[in-house]
Parts: structure tokens; sequence; C-alpha cells
């Protein structure tokens, strides 16, 4: 039985985001993760549509997992502005009291989704990796890295609905498409007026491709906070081009300002599933290990023998990465004067 | 220009410990630090000032040790500094943390522009600007990499995606800043000095703040942990390669050409 009030509220609600006229691929993993939801809680899947020219793309959500599509089309939701998609969200939620709203942990989402749970006084629960149904109690357990080395934590909103929560891009598997799948679409006004809107977009500027992709990328070395210093994480960076591989790091060097957030691997990063990583002075606290578990070869450079990163890596060295990794740098370099 | 900071202390390693009961952080005993994007919101906001003129208030959450944060934000140079310390508002998730912040954000009354970091070290989950944003009716403008101020307007260059945003809004406003946003200036030891000697923190209780008791602190989360618990990620066992740098070096580029990982690469 779902605590008391909450039984009212049905329903597995996924916010799309988009761009391009395509959907961001984390909505429809989230849409895969929400039919496993739904169907534990013989429960609809809704997509929420918003932005202008978008309807094409609301068939394609139904082929991953949507039983329902709201579309809120309009000129005033052309660019990704809060108060916009804040209204829109808020008005369907109140007619249709959801009990599960998912929305993918991008720049945006992390944006809106707090909104949304101050506006409806409910609970948010940011970057989770697993989420399971309590059947017993209808409840949501939304599973992430908690605060400190090696702690998870189950979190759930007993008591306030929607259960907002949060995931990053590449956490859910996406799932085949199915294009046999029927749905409904559901378009609806947008009753809000330019006018109305405090924020205002000026300018939007892509930087194009050739940034980092991390998360297709067959191979990363990772730096670790072990590495010492800038010069140090230098080398990580030349390991990883004459391997071919891209680089990725862990918070703390981030903070040391070696490296931007760009490259961040893990619960609060990315996620990458490489044929080969090798962490250089990575300790494997919990929080970098949820982005890159499903690493098929992990090799771990580290000198504490008992860090954690050697209880999930294929292959160790103990030693100091400023010793280590010149050795592979010439190794590699001979490498290449041999062939 | 009045700007009111949000800073919170931040436990200085990522070994702390939790309440088995309620699942909640014990932050009382941990050491602290401040923030570190903090500190470049602070910053933002010094500059502001030195532009524009008027008033900043550095206002945080915490047990009575986060006083110490404070005390830092004063030597750096924000003009008044205000802690939210109750027992009532512990245990406190994003939602009604941002509540009291908003209480308080009311209680000091005289501001044009909030300005937060993204988010904090250890809870990373950049949702009390955005909450803050929303109970005090503001628009909010996130991860800022620069700010200017007009007359009545605000404008920020937005970081995203492989890309960045211009946007505008009018004050009032709530900013959340990156950490690339600026280099925060280092307080000089006069400074710091004066701050304990001669400065006061501000200590507002529940009392102070006023509003819904009901919203305040764990029993007024909606979020609760339900459990926490102990995991380490395990898989199958490791190889450790031995000997000297140069030794291990060619054992492991070995590997990888065994596995076929450096295929394509060197003409190999």
């Amino acid at each position: 039985m779902a605590p008391d009030g909450m039984g009212k509220y049905r329903g597995v609600w996924v916010s799309i985001e988009q761009g391009d006229g395509n959907p961001a691929r984390v909505s429809l993993e989230l849409l895969g993760e929400g039919r496993t939801l739904a169907e534990e809680l013989g429960a609809d899947v809704t997509a929420i549509l918003i932005g202008e020219g978008v309807s094409a793309i609301a068939k394609e959500l139904i082929y991953y997992g949507a039983d329902r599509v709201i579309i809120a089309d309009n000129p005033i939701a052309r660019d990704y502005r809060t108060e916009v998609y804040t209204e829109i969200i808020v008005e369907q939620v109140l007619k249709e009291m959801p009990e599960i709203l998912l929305i993918g942990a991008t720049y945006m989402g992390r944006d809106l989704a707090p909104r949304l749970s101050a506006r409806l006084h409910t609970g948010c629960t940011a970057d989770c990796t697993e989420l399971h149904i309590d059947k017993e109690m209808r409840l949501l357990v939304a599973t992430k890295p908690y605060f400190g080395r090696n702690l998870m934590a189950d979190i759930i909103c007993p008591f306030h609905r929607p259960q907002i929560v949060t995931v990053r891009p590449g956490v859910m598997e996406l799932k085949a498409q199915d294009r046999g799948r029927k749905g409904e679409l559901i378009s609806v006004d947008v009753d809000l007026r330019e006018e109305d809107v405090k924020i205002k977009v000026l300018d939007t500027v892509k930087s194009g491709p050739g940034g980092v992709s991390l998360e297709e990328a067959d191979k990363v070395v990772v730096g670790g906070m072990g590495v010492g210093n800038q010069a140090g994480f230098e080398m990580v960076k030349e390991l990883a081009h004459l391997l071919g591989a891209e680089v990725g790091t862990t918070s703390l060097p981030i903070d040391e300002g070696w490296i931007s957030e760009d490259y961040k691997i893990g619960q609060t990063g990315k996620t990458i599933r490489p044929r080969l990583y090798i962490g250089c002075g990575v300790s494997g606290a919990i929080q970098h290990a949820a982005g890159m578990i499903n690493s098929e070869l992990v090799v771990a450079i580290n000198n504490n023998p008992k860090a954690d990163i050697f209880h999930f890596a294929d292959y160790g060295i103990i030693g100091d990465v400023n010793q280590i990794l010149p050795a592979l740098i010439t190794e590699l370099s001979t490498v290449d004067r041999k062939n | 220009m009045d700007i009111i900071v949000c800073v919170k202390q931040v436990p200085e390693t990522s070994e702390i410990g939790w309440d088995p009961k309620t699942g909640t952080l014990l932050r009382e005993g941990a050491g602290g630090i401040l923030n570190p994007t903090d500190k470049n919101a602070l910053e933002a906001a010094l500059q502001l000032r030195e532009e524009h003129g008027g008033h900043i208030t550095a206002l945080s959450m915490g047990p009575p040790q986060a006083e110490e944060v404070l005390r830092e934000a004063l030597s750096m140079g924000v003009d008044r500094a205000v802690l939210l310390s109750d027992s009532l508002l512990a245990g406190a998730d994003t939602l009604s943390t941002s509540y009291a912040l908003g209480l308080a954000v009311k209680k000091v009354a005289r501001y044009d522009l909030i300005l937060c970091s993204k988010e904090s070290s250890d809870g990373m989950t950049a949702q009390v600007g955005p909450q803050l944003a929303e109970l005090l009716n503001l628009p909010q403008l996130t991860y800022a990499t620069e700010i200017a101020v007009n007359h009545n307007r605000v404008r920020i260059k937005q970081r995203l995606e492989g890309g960045f945003r211009i946007l505008e809004t009018c004050l009032p406003a709530l900013i959340t800043v990156e950490r690339g946003i600026n280099q925060p200036r280092i307080p000089p030891m006069d400074s710091i000095l004066e701050t304990y000697r001669d400065r006061e923190v501000q200590v507002w209780g529940a009392e102070e703040l006023g509003g819904d008791k009901d919203h305040f602190g764990l029993k007024g989360s909606p979020t609760q942990a339900r459990s926490v618990y102990s995991k380490r990620v395990k898989r199958g066992q490791v190889s450790i390669l031995e000997g000297e740098p140069d030794e291990v070096a060619r054992k492991l580029i070995g590997i990888l050409r065994q596995r076929d990982l450096l295929r394509g690469l060197h003409g190999t």
C-alpha cells in the first residue's frame, strides 16, 4: 500500500530534452528505464515533449517506450528556459498527477529538476545510478553513491509526489526501439506570453564537433589525485596521446585546476565503457567507480597497495605514478621506433 | 547593488561519518572547509561591489563550527556574515535547506542579486540554487562563467554541454557560478586576524527565521535516506605486475599488444 494520500498518483513521466530536431540520447535511455518501472507499477509511461517544431520527434519517443506523448509545441519554447519549461510541466503534472518524473542530469535537466521540485514541493534526488520499485509501498527507491568513501544510499520520497529523480547520460542502457509500438499523442496549449518570461536568450554558441567524447572512447587514461601536480597530469595526457586514448579524471584534479570538468568520469560526471581503462593515481572511490565499472580491461597504477581500485582492476602496478608513467611513455615511444 | 552570497562548509576529506538511524551526515565534529567554488561566488560578488558599490552579506547554514567559513568570507571582504544554526534545522535535504535560506534572505531583505556556487563539493546535487530561486520567485541564471550588470539588468555567459549561451534578465535574480568564472583573492593575513578579533558572525536560529517549523530539518525534508550502506566494487582478481618501472612498463605494453589494444598505433 502506498503511503497515505499517495495512492491517487499514477504513472511514470519522462521529461524529454531535445535539440536540432532530435531527442537527447539520455531522454531515450530514461524512456526505457521508465518502461521497466512502469511495468512494475502496472502504470503507463508518458513523455513530455516541449519545444518549437518538435512534434516530429513524438513517434520516436513511442518507439523507445512511451505510451503517451504530451506535446507542447510553441515558439515561446524554442530555447530551453527554466520558467517556460517549469510552467508547462507543472501545469500538466497538477492536472494528471504522475507518481514519478525522470529527468536527464544534463546542464538543462539539473537546472530544471530542482526548480520543479520546489514549485511542486516534492523531493528531487540527483544523479541516481540505479532505480527500482518497492512494490509493497509503491515507492521509487533511488540508489546513488553517498557522501564519503564507498557509501551508497537508497533515497526515497515517501510523502510527496511526483518523486523526481535525475540520471546522468549513459548510466541507463539505451534499449532497442520497437517501431511497431503504438501510443497516444496529446497536444496541449501553452498559455504564456513572451512579455511575461523574465529570461531572454541573447545568443547560443555551439563549439561543434571535436569536443570531448569520452562516452564513446575505446580507450581512456585517467589521472587522479595521485599524479601529484600539473606536470604529472601532463604525463597522463602524453600517455593517452601515445595510446590513441581520451583523457579522463576524477573530482580532485578538477578542484586543483589541472584539467576542466568536461573530463570528469563518475557518478557526477561521465559514464564510460571503453575496451581499455588505465587509472593513474586513481584511488577508486565509488563515486568514480560508478562511471567506469563497465570498462573491459582495467589497469591501475597506484602507490598504495590498499587502494580500492585494486579490488576491481585486472592488472595492477604498485608504484609511484611519476616513475611508472615516464617508463610507459618511453616504452611506447620505443615500440614506435622498433616499427 | 546589494548581494547575498550563499556559502557552505564542506568536509575536508571524503571520510565523513553518518548516523545509521537517520541516514543523515554527522557534520558535527568533522573538519570543514569553505566549499571551493563558493570562493568564486564570493569573488564575483566582491568584483561587482568594486564596480557598482553596495553591500555584501554572506549566508550559511550549518552547525556552530560553520562560523569558520563565514570568517573566511569576512576576511575576503564581505560586509556581513550570517549563520543559520539550530538543531531544528539539522538533517535538512536540499529543499528544506533552501526553505531556511529563503527565510533568511527575506529577513536580510535588501538584495539585488543572490550568488551561489554551482554545487557543493560534498553533495554535488546543484539543487539549492534553483530551489532557492523558486522559493523566492526569482529568475535563475545557472552555470555562469561571466557576469555583467547594467542598471537593473544582468547578463551572464552560461556554460552548457558543448557550448554556451548568453542570458539576460532583470534584477533581482539568482546566479550560480562555475569555478572557472574568476580567480578568488587570497585574503591578507592582517585581514584574517582582524576578522577573528573585531568582526561578528551573526547566528540566527529557527525562532529568528520564523516560517513554518514543519518545513525545517530532517522532518521537513521530502527525501529521506532509507538506508546507507558500504559497498565495495569488486570484480575478479587483480594480477599485480612486479619489477622496476621499466620492467613493469614493458610487461604492461606487452599485455596491451597481446590484447590487440595497440593496433593502428605507430604502424604496429
